[in-house]
């Protein structure tokens, strides 16, 4: 079991209201996605919900007891830093025993349950060594090895990824993903990378500021962002925001298209641009473009779309896909 | 091309290391030459090659007795570094885990009174340690190389506290681990290396103290340093034999630094972890 209530749960770190309040209900076995910008709280929230950071009011509740007042090691929680935070004079299987040597448990049941984790991370032959002869990779599989033995109800990943290479990252995520259906554990994972996010996370939350902007599944968000912020955030590249004449004869303020939504013509198009960069990655293309009348856009296409620098491209917006805002940012549901 | 240049930079940096080391190494040498010669040789000039005598060595020991000054400059090192650790510990430790506003400014305070010159508080202590009844006691000195070398070792210490990352303490929170056991499995054994070799300079750094040492002694708790100082004396200047004693007082401390070497070097160039 691992369902996590947080019942209005604020923090206050000296005049900074870093999160005035919070409500958020996470079920057990969720991967649930906490995702923002740099300083959005995302990571204290996280803190707050392990134990590591006092809450300033409000309840947090794992399984329904409240455990607000427990120390971290009561909650049933493990949790994976972004530095790893291994323990530097240990060895590798050490560091994975070492949440078991705390709990007291027999020397057999801690071999038996070491070796099963590090056969699970293929760490089997490194079992000996120090974290500091590890590769990054490694030393993540080590964290997360040291997580799992503790059978917790749930775990929590503070960015674990960020200190790791492209493509050791998209490695790592297909592995945690794999470890989460393998286990079925919740696991409440914070990253700024939405790319993770909507891969990852079965319910994503979207924070601003301290505040929800949005919870829902990676492709609700995509589909109907409840906001700008929202809308801006989640999607790669950024959806294109278009004020004026145009966004009125939607009747919105804003209207957002996304740049996989724009019909893409070296003919005819309702708008005509003019290409500023040319992103040719092979799969698609990103066309970032100088439009008149409307600003900056940025349009992609599958496939290789034959347009260079200083090309008119013209361009015509999918309407069924359009996503319209009003004068606060909320969006207009037709 | 590139590789005749990272050579040539090779062969100059050694070069450049041998110089600098024997530039620096020489006068320790010479003393060690000086201590080989006989004393109408020692004051004759400028020569490396002494007649090899040992006879120094034997003077010395039979006109001053090595042992006393050698026993009171091992009390006072190990005394005083041990009195210092007990008293830095606990506060580097409550500066670098639990800093305010005034950590730094305490910092700071505490560098500062090592600006001062010990000449200039001289008298005061002088006349302190005599109404005290301090005066030439180990006790008296062991407290006086203590606070002189204070501020030193809590700054060594709070900078290596300051390299145990918070989120390792963190993580052994979370893995179940109490105060105790946090301090005695993961902090303690972080901690060790840097409380090493803020040890060993500390004794080094005690043990060729000079200034307070030959002021504030004259025969009971008199260390090596008043040793060699003794030879320096009203009857005239003996070179060979004051380089014969001070080959003998630095022998000690130049043992102990040779084989802690590698602990000492990674004690001042290398962070707790990495």
């Amino acid at each position: 079991m691992g369902s996590i209530t947080l019942k209005n749960v604020s923090k206050v770190f000296g005049e900074a209201k870093v999160i005035p309040s919070i409500d958020l209900e996470i079920n057990d076995g969720e991967f649930v996605v906490f995702v923002g910008p740099s300083g959005c709280g995302k990571s204290t929230l996280l803190r707050l919900i392990a134990g590591l950071e006092d809450v300033s009011g409000g309840q947090i509740l794992i399984d329904g007891k409240d455990v607000t007042q427990s120390a971290p090691a009561e909650r049933g929680l493990a949790m994976v830093f972004q530095s790893y935070a291994l323990y530097p004079h240990m060895s590798v299987r050490n560091n994975i025993a070492f949440p078991l040597k705390m709990a007291k448990l027999d020397k057999a049941v801690i071999d038996k349950k070491v070796t099963d984790a590090a056969r699970v991370l293929n760490l089997t032959d490194y079992l000996e060594r120090r974290p500091s002869q590890l590769s990054g990779g490694q030393r993540q599989r080590v964290a997360i090895g040291r997580a799992i033995v503790r059978e917790p109800s749930a775990f929590l990943f503070d960015e674990p990824l960020s200190n790791l290479d492209a493509a050791l990252r998209g490695t790592m995520r297909l592995e945690i993903s794999d470890l989460h259906h393998q286990l079925k554990t919740t696991m409440v994972y914070v990253t700024h990378d939405q790319v993770e996010a909507m891969t990852m996370a079965d319910k994503i939350v979207v924070l601003n500021r301290g505040n929800i902007e949005q919870v829902g599944s990676p492709l609700d968000l995509y589909k109907s962002p409840r906001n700008l912020f929202v809308a801006g955030f989640i999607g790669s590249p950024k959806m294109n925001f278009v004020d004026g004449a145009y966004a009125q004869s939607k009747n919105a303020r804003t209207a957002g298209i996304r740049p996989e939504h724009l019909n893409l013509s070296k003919d005819s198009g309702l708008w005509t641009g003019t290409v500023k960069v040319a992103e040719h990655l092979g799969a698609d293309t990103f066309l970032h473009l100088d439009v008149d009348g409307i600003g900056q856009i940025t349009a992609r296409c599958d496939g290789e779309f034959g347009a260079h620098y200083g090309d008119k491209v013209f361009l015509t917006p999918d309407e069924a896909k359009l996503h319209r805002f009003d004068d606060k940012g909320s969006a207009l549901r037709a | 091309m590139a590789r005749n240049v990272t050579t040539r930079h090779k062969v100059t940096a050694t070069v450049a290391a041998w110089v600098v080391a024997l530039i620096i190494f020489f006068p320790i040498l010479y003393t060690l030459i000086t201590s080989l010669k006989t004393e109408p040789e020692a004051i004759a000039g400028f020569s490396l090659i002494p007649s090899g005598t040992f006879e120094n060595y034997v003077t010395v020991q039979t006109q001053r007795d090595y042992f006393k000054p050698f026993m009171n400059s091992v009390v006072l090192a190990v005394g005083s570094t041990i009195l210092a650790l007990i008293i830095a510990i606990p506060s580097a430790w409550a500066m670098a885990f639990s800093p305010t506003k005034r950590t730094k400014d305490i910092l700071m305070w505490m560098l500062s009174t090592k600006m001062m010159p010990a000449v200039a508080v001289l008298v005061p202590i002088y006349l302190m340690f005599r109404d005290f009844g301090l005066l030439d006691t180990r006790i008296g000195l062991t407290v006086m190389l203590t606070l002189i070398n204070l501020p030193i070792v809590v700054w060594m210490l709070y900078t290596y506290f300051r390299e145990i990352p918070g989120e390792i303490l963190e993580a052994a929170r979370m893995d179940g681990a109490g105060l105790w056991q946090e301090i005695v499995y993961v902090l303690t054994p972080m901690a060790v290396p840097g409380i090493a070799s803020t040890l060993l300079l500390n004794i080094i750094l005690a043990w060729n103290e000079a200034f307070w040492t030959i002021r504030l002694t004259t025969t009971n708790a008199a260390p090596l340093t008043a040793f060699i100082a003794s030879f320096s004396s009203p009857q005239g200047l003996f070179w060979a034999k004051l380089s014969a004693a001070s080959t003998m007082a630095i022998a000690p401390i130049l043992i102990l630094g040779w084989f802690s070497q590698k602990q000492l070097v990674r004690g001042l160039t290398f962070g707790a972890v990495k």
